[in-house]
Order: structure tokens, then C-alpha cells, then sequence
């Protein structure tokens, strides 16, 4: 008997131990969320400084895009504490904010000024929502465009240009021209296609692409403030905008219907298109002759002015939150005063990371580092972004279900699509 | 003490005095609340939500709405479209795999060399992940370099970007993944079938016609109707394929489920979808199971 309880007391030690040594580990860790793309290793390769100056393991953790909303409020519907912060895209402010599963950062952002060093663009895209800011602003992205500047600046192909359209082949000034290279550069027969766009109804690339051609046009997708969306989402700016990019998709590689920052890309990398929409973030593999044979003659542009002087550039990006439902909440706010820091913003831009730090951003070093980065610069002046409201994914899909057909059947027409969206949202916004 | 006879005197369970009743009992009860707490109560919880108007996202209590739910999905034209390509999906994709699966087991009920590894290389396609499945025959119907196209020499035939299209695609590589089960099904009824029927049936001098369908047909019809029953099941709850696939273009009722459900995280309205859906496949399987009845009572 005495044997049996002085087994058992030094079994229940052991175990008491261990578990004393896995928590105080696990105080030394956090984890970081995000989806899986290249600015996910740059931070992890960041974090490794936070590492080296804390002892503090920082871990990314992440998922493919297509998931990546779906797993996050998984987590934060269980109120798991899996992740300690999340990386997560401007469109979840509402629902997270409202669920009560980000930490209210407008103290912190006050205290460490953090209104005056970030651009003061990408707080209210990233971080505010019904007047409280809810993250920092991580990655600042949006929308631009990739071009072939060998098929540009060919001899032949600018004299067939301008004999066909009047003008000279360049950088597009407008969206019309933009149409206009796209549909020159389109010949099936030598598998030459003029442009690659977002198409893909996952998530939110589709929305994405068609906005910013939405609000190019001087459209726009509703008022934010009053949700009022009859009448502006089926203006004639918007119809005329759906119609442009219908248009485009014609112009488009066989079987683009699901396509996204990895197909656009490849496309490019392959020689199939003249002109590839994507996200500044996804730009470094571009520019890298290791994955693009064509880095060489890559050049980039803003989203050019739409026809009556508009020009918006879809935003992208996201801001890091602290979850509700961490145990090291007070780990992860360290972690973010770091953050914030400058030099760590230019470490960031060094890695690749897009910085929303107005004085590294706006330095000559940061503009001259890569050869897209003035474009960027230029893009983030003229970003405009999706619903923000806690039912966005609602909306985001039901945009995906009444348009991507028009956009890539060209079943009824532009305004049916759009008046079918028009009662979707209303409904969904308790419009009705 | 006559119970505990049939016990290892020496085992523990004597020496507890554990009945047969209990020790059956032991075994069962795990399973059991395995299946309460995996299978009962979710059905139960998820009723709940389905007269509910909450969502998981918004860490908010759930409002009873009563049958508003129900209402606003069968009053949903989109919905309905979305029940529509589903029973579209489920004639073609169960229609394809009764005829291919039945023709695979009329072939292979004789003997012929290296039947066993025929039949064995048959049955792969069922043993593959829907969703790698689902991925190399996107891959195959590629309009620029997919092999589909070259074979047929259709050009650049856009396989998955019409729905229409997409629709048959995907219905075609679930019949290329499922007939091997109908294949297994048929093909055990056939092996079942008496000798002595067909020797008679040549007797009589009945042709091949006659003999198939008095007597191969009427015979294995109770397999074939099982094989029925559980494709129809399965396609009807169709996700994978559709959604590795062509998410957009093959809006079936599950592939709306998930995006309720996990993207929107609309969890009142996606119980009570999921619940219709519950209600039209026990419905449409009691018809068949009655069919199934009538069948083995002849």
C-alpha cells in the first residue's frame, strides 16, 4: 500500500512538472495566422528578429487564401485560442469587431501614435470600424497591373497599334486603351491572350478585379454609411463598368473562370498574356528571373483612370489583430509595440513586406528598392475598398452568384445582373 | 452463479461478477455515446438553430424566428436552381454509373486470363480521394493542353467554364469514379444467379434478349436497386468533386450548404437547408426502399 501511493505521489509530480514546463513554454511562443503567400515568409523571417531580441518564439502560421477565412472564424467562433493574432483581411473588421473577437486596439494606436507614423489610409482601411481601431496595419496592398514591355515596345507591334487604333502602344493613360491593348494582343492561334484577370469566386478575387473597374468608372458599390445600395450599385457607371470588364474577360486565356493570383501569374510566366492583373504582394515573383523568364521585360502600372477621371486601385492587404480568446494577450501587445517600430517597418520593406509606415514608404530607398514599388506608392494613394460590414462574406458571395456568370458566359445582361445583386443586398443589409 | 459458470472463474470479470448482459453492454455503450454525442445530438442542436436566426460569427445569443427559415429558403429561386442542378446532377451521374457499372459486371461474369487484375485495376477509380480525383480530371479537361481535348480533337472545348458544361464534366468523372462500386454490386447478383436456369432457359431455346430480361435482369434487380439507392444518396449529397472542380459553375444544394454554413457562417438558415436536404433524401429513399420491398416479395 505505501509503495502503491509513493508510485502514484511521484507519477502526479512528474505529470505536475511537465505541465508547469509546457505552460511556461507555451508563454515563451506566439503564433501568427495568415494566409499562405509570400508575405507570410517574410514575416516569419521577421519575426525571427523578435526572436533573437526577446526569446520569444514567433510562429506564421498558415492556410491557402481559399480557406483562410473559413478556418480563422472557425477558430473565433470556438473561441480557440489556437492563433495569438491574426493577419486578417479589411472586409472582417465588421464581423470580428462586432463578434467581439478582436482586442480593441484605439488605446494603443493612441498611445504609441500610431495615427501619426502609419499612413493614415491604410488605419481607416485596415484598423477602424464604428470608430475604434481594431488591428495595425501589416501589409498594405492593392490592385496593379503587369505588362509585357517587349510585345510593348516591338517595332511591328507598335506600327500594326497605332495603324489599327489611332495612338501609340504605351502604359494604357485610360481604361479604354487598356481594352483596347487587350483585344490587339489577343490572337488564339499564336496562344498570345491580352490580359489575365480575376475571375475566381472562392473568395473575393473576383469582387475584387470587377471593383476596382466599378469604381474606375466613377461607380461605386453602395453608401457605406446609410447601406444604401439601390441606385448606386445599378447606376449606369456600374452597368458600364460590368460591361468593360465582361469585355475584358474576352480577352482572356481559355477556361479563365476560376482564376486567381496563382493562375494570373502563371499566365504571365508562361508568355500567354500581355497585361496581368494582380496584387502588388504577388509582384516580387515577377520581378525574379528565377520564377519569371520574363523579369527582364516586366514593367508596371497603376490602374490607369477610368473615362471620366476616376481612378481607384482595389485595396488589398491586412492588418494584424490580437484575438480576444488569446492567453498571451499581453505577450502579443509587446509584440506589436516592436512592430510598430521604424526600423522594423524598413526591416519589413527589406524582406519584401509592403509597409504602411508613411516615412518608410514614402522614402526614396523604399521607392527605388523594387521596380514595381512606385506603382505601389502611387496605388496605395488611390485604394478604395469592399463592404466592411459584419454580413460581407453574404454579399461577397452573392455578388460571385449574380455576376460571375454575366462576366464569363455573358448570360442576360449588365443591368439584369446588377438590379438581381440590388435586391440580394438590400435583403442582406436588412434593407428590406 | 449459473451465469458466472459460463466466466473464467480465474478472470476478472468473475471475480467482479460481471453478467453476459453487462459485458455486452461494456462493448455496446461506447459506440453508443459515440453516436449520441457525434451523431443524435448534432441532428437535435442543429433543429434547434434551424428556427433560429443566428450566426456563429457574431458571438450573439440565437432569436427564435419559427419557421421564417424554412420559408425564406423554399421561397428562394436561387435555392431552387440550386435543387435543380442537383437532381440534373444526380439523373446523369446515377444514370451513367447503373448502365456503365452493370455493362463492367455483364463483361466480366466469364472467365477470361488475368480476370482478377482486370477486375482489381477496375475497381481503383472508387479507391481514390475524391478531391485528387476531382483535381487531375480538371486537369485532364484543360481546353489548352488538357488530354481530353487533343483525343477528341475539339479544339480549345471549355469543359468547366459553362454550367451547362461543367455540369456534365463533373457528372462524368463521378460515373468514371462509382461504377466500379455498381460494377461489385451487379457482379455479385450475377455470380448468384442459378446455372440451371440459364441451361434451361438455352433448352427451351430463348434468346439472349429473353434470357437477359426474364431471368439476369428480374434476378439481380434487388442488388442493383441497393446500388441504386446508396449512389443516389451520395450524389445527391455531392461536395467534393463540384467543388475541386468548378465551385461556380455546378452550384449544387451542398456546395450552397458549405458556403451558408462556413463562409457566410449563416448557421440558423444553413440547419434548416440542411434539413430539407435531410427530408428529400429520406424520401426519396423510402420510395426506393418500398420499390425494394415489393421487388423481393416476387
Amino acid at each position: 500500500m505505501a509503495r502503491r501511493n509513493w508510485i502514484g505521489l511521484m507519477t502526479g509530480a512528474a505529470f505536475a512538472l511537465g505541465a508547469m514546463a509546457q505552460s511556461s513554454a507555451n508563454a515563451q511562443e506566439l503564433t501568427i495566422f495568415w494566409a499562405e503567400w509570400d508575405p507570410a515568409n517574410y514575416l516569419q523571417e521577421l519575426v525571427n528578429e523578435y526572436t533573437k531580441e526577446t526569446g520569444v518564439k514567433v510562429t506564421v502560421e498558415t492556410t491557402p487564401w481559399g480557406d483562410f477565412q473559413t478556418k480563422t472564424f472557425a477558430e473565433l467562433n470556438a473561441h480557440g485560442d489556437a492563433f495569438d493574432m491574426v493577419v486578417g483581411d479589411s472586409q472582417w473588421l465588421g464581423a470580428a469587431a462586432t463578434g467581439g473577437h478582436y482586442v480593441d486596439l484605439t488605446d494603443f494606436v493612441k498611445k504609441h501614435g500610431v495615427d501619426k507614423s502609419f499612413v493614415p489610409a491604410t488605419l481607416q482601411y485596415y484598423s477602424l470600424y464604428d470608430g475604434k481601431y481594431w488591428s495595425i496595419p501589416a501589409e498594405g496592398d492593392a490592385n496593379g497591373w503587369a505588362y509585357r514591355k517587349d510585345w510593348f515596345e516591338d517595332p511591328k507591334e507598335k506600327e500594326a497599334f497605332k495603324a489599327k487604333y489611332g495612338y501609340d502602344l504605351d502604359v494604357p493613360k485610360n481604361f479604354n486603351q487598356l481594352i483596347d491593348i487587350a483585344e490587339f494582343f489577343t490572337r488564339p492561334n499564336e496562344n498570345r491572350y491580352g490580359v489575365a484577370l480575376y475571375t475566381q469566386t472562392a473568395y473575393d478575387a473576383m469582387a475584387m478585379g470587377l471593383e476596382q473597374t466599378i469604381f474606375t468608372y466613377g461607380g461605386d458599390l453602395g453608401n457605406y454609411e446609410t447601406k444604401q445600395v439601390d441606385g448606386i450599385l445599378n447606376s449606369p457607371q456600374n452597368v458600364e463598368a460590368l460591361e468593360a470588364y465582361r469585355k475584358l474577360y474576352t480577352f482572356t486565356p481559355p477556361n479563365w473562370t476560376q482564376a486567381f493570383f496563382v493562375e494570373n501569374n502563371q499566365a504571365f510566366t508562361e508568355g500567354l498574356v500581355a497585361m496581368n492583373m494582380n496584387y502588388f504582394a504577388f509582384f516580387p515573383a515577377l520581378a525574379n528571373k528565377a520564377t519569371n523568364p520574363y523579369a527582364d521585360v516586366t514593367g508596371y502600372f497603376a490602374n490607369p483612370p477610368g473615362p471620366y477621371g476616376h481612378q481607384h486601385a482595389a485595396l488589398g492587404g491586412q492588418g494584424i489583430s490580437i484575438v480576444t480568446y488569446s492567453k498571451k494577450r499581453d505577450e502579443a501587445f509587446k509584440f506589436l509595440e516592436w512592430f510598430i517600430r521604424e526600423d522594423v517597418q524598413q526591416k519589413w520593406a527589406d524582406l519584401g513586406g509592403y509597409t504602411c509606415h508613411a516615412a518608410v514608404l514614402n522614402s526614396e530607398k523604399f521607392l527605388n528598392a523594387t521596380p514595381y514599388n512606385r506603382a505601389f506608392a502611387d496605388s496605395m494613394k488611390i485604394v478604395k475598398d469592399f463592404w466592411a460590414v459584419p454580413v460581407f462574406a453574404d454579399m461577397l458571395f452573392q455578388m460571385n452568384d449574380r455576376l460571375h456568370p454575366y462576366i464569363t458566359t455573358g448570360q442576360g445582361t449588365a443591368k439584369e445582373a446588377l438590379d438581381a445583386l440590388v435586391a440580394d443586398w438590400n435583403k442582406t443589409l436588412g434593407n428590406i | 452463479m449459473a451465469v458466472l459458470a459460463t466466466l473464467d472463474p480465474h478472470s476478472r470479470a468473475a471475480s467482479r461478477g460481471w453478467s453476459d448482459l453487462t459485458i455486452r453492454n461494456a462493448f455496446i455503450l461506447p459506440t453508443i455515446a459515440f453516436l449520441i454525442v457525434f451523431n443524435i445530438f448534432p441532428l437535435i442542436y442543429s433543429l434547434g438553430f434551424s428556427f433560429t436566426a443566428y450566426r456563429a460569427s457574431l458571438n450573439r445569443p440565437a432569436e427564435f424566428v419559427g419557421l421564417q427559415n424554412y420559408r425564406e429558403l423554399l421561397s428562394n429561386p436561387d435555392i431552387w436552381n440550386n435543387f435543380t442542378v442537383t437532381a440534373q446532377y444526380v439523373i446523369l451521374s446515377v444514370g451513367g454509373q447503373m448502365l456503365v457499372g452493370f455493362g463492367l459486371a455483364l463483361l466480366l461474369n466469364r472467365k477470361f486470363p488475368l480476370k482478377g487484375l482486370v477486375t482489381t485495376l477496375l475497381l481503383m477509380p472508387m479507391m481514390l480521394s475524391p478531391a485528387v480525383v476531382g483535381l487531375f480530371w480538371k486537369l485532364l479537361y484543360d481546353p489548352s493542353w488538357g488530354p481530353i481535348n487533343y483525343a477528341l480533337g475539339i479544339g480549345k472545348f471549355e469543359w468547366l467554364s459553362h454550367p451547362t458544361n461543367a455540369l456534365f464534366a463533373t457528372a462524368l468523372t463521378d460515373i468514371w469514379m462509382w461504377s466500379p462500386f455498381v460494377m461489385l454490386l451487379a457482379l455479385a447478383g450475377l455470380s448468384a444467379v442459378p446455372q440451371h436456369l440459364y441451361e434451361a432457359a438455352a433448352i427451351d431455346r430463348a434468346g439472349k434478349l429473353y434470357t437477359f430480361f426474364r431471368i439476369t435482369l428480374p434476378l439481380i434487380s434487388p442488388l442493383l436497386l441497393i446500388a441504386l439507392i446508396f449512389r443516389t444518396m451520395e450524389a445527391f449529397k455531392t461536395f467534393d468533386l463540384p467543388f475541386v472542380m468548378s465551385t461556380a459553375n455546378v452550384q449544387t444544394v451542398a456546395i450552397r450548404l458549405y458556403q451558408m454554413a462556413f463562409q457566410g457562417w449563416d448557421t440558423g438558415r444553413a440547419s434548416a437547408l440542411a434539413y430539407i436536404v435531410l427530408i428529400v433524401v429520406l424520401a426519396i429513399t423510402n420510395i426506393y426502399v418500398k420499390y425494394l420491398n415489393k421487388v423481393k416479395e416476387r
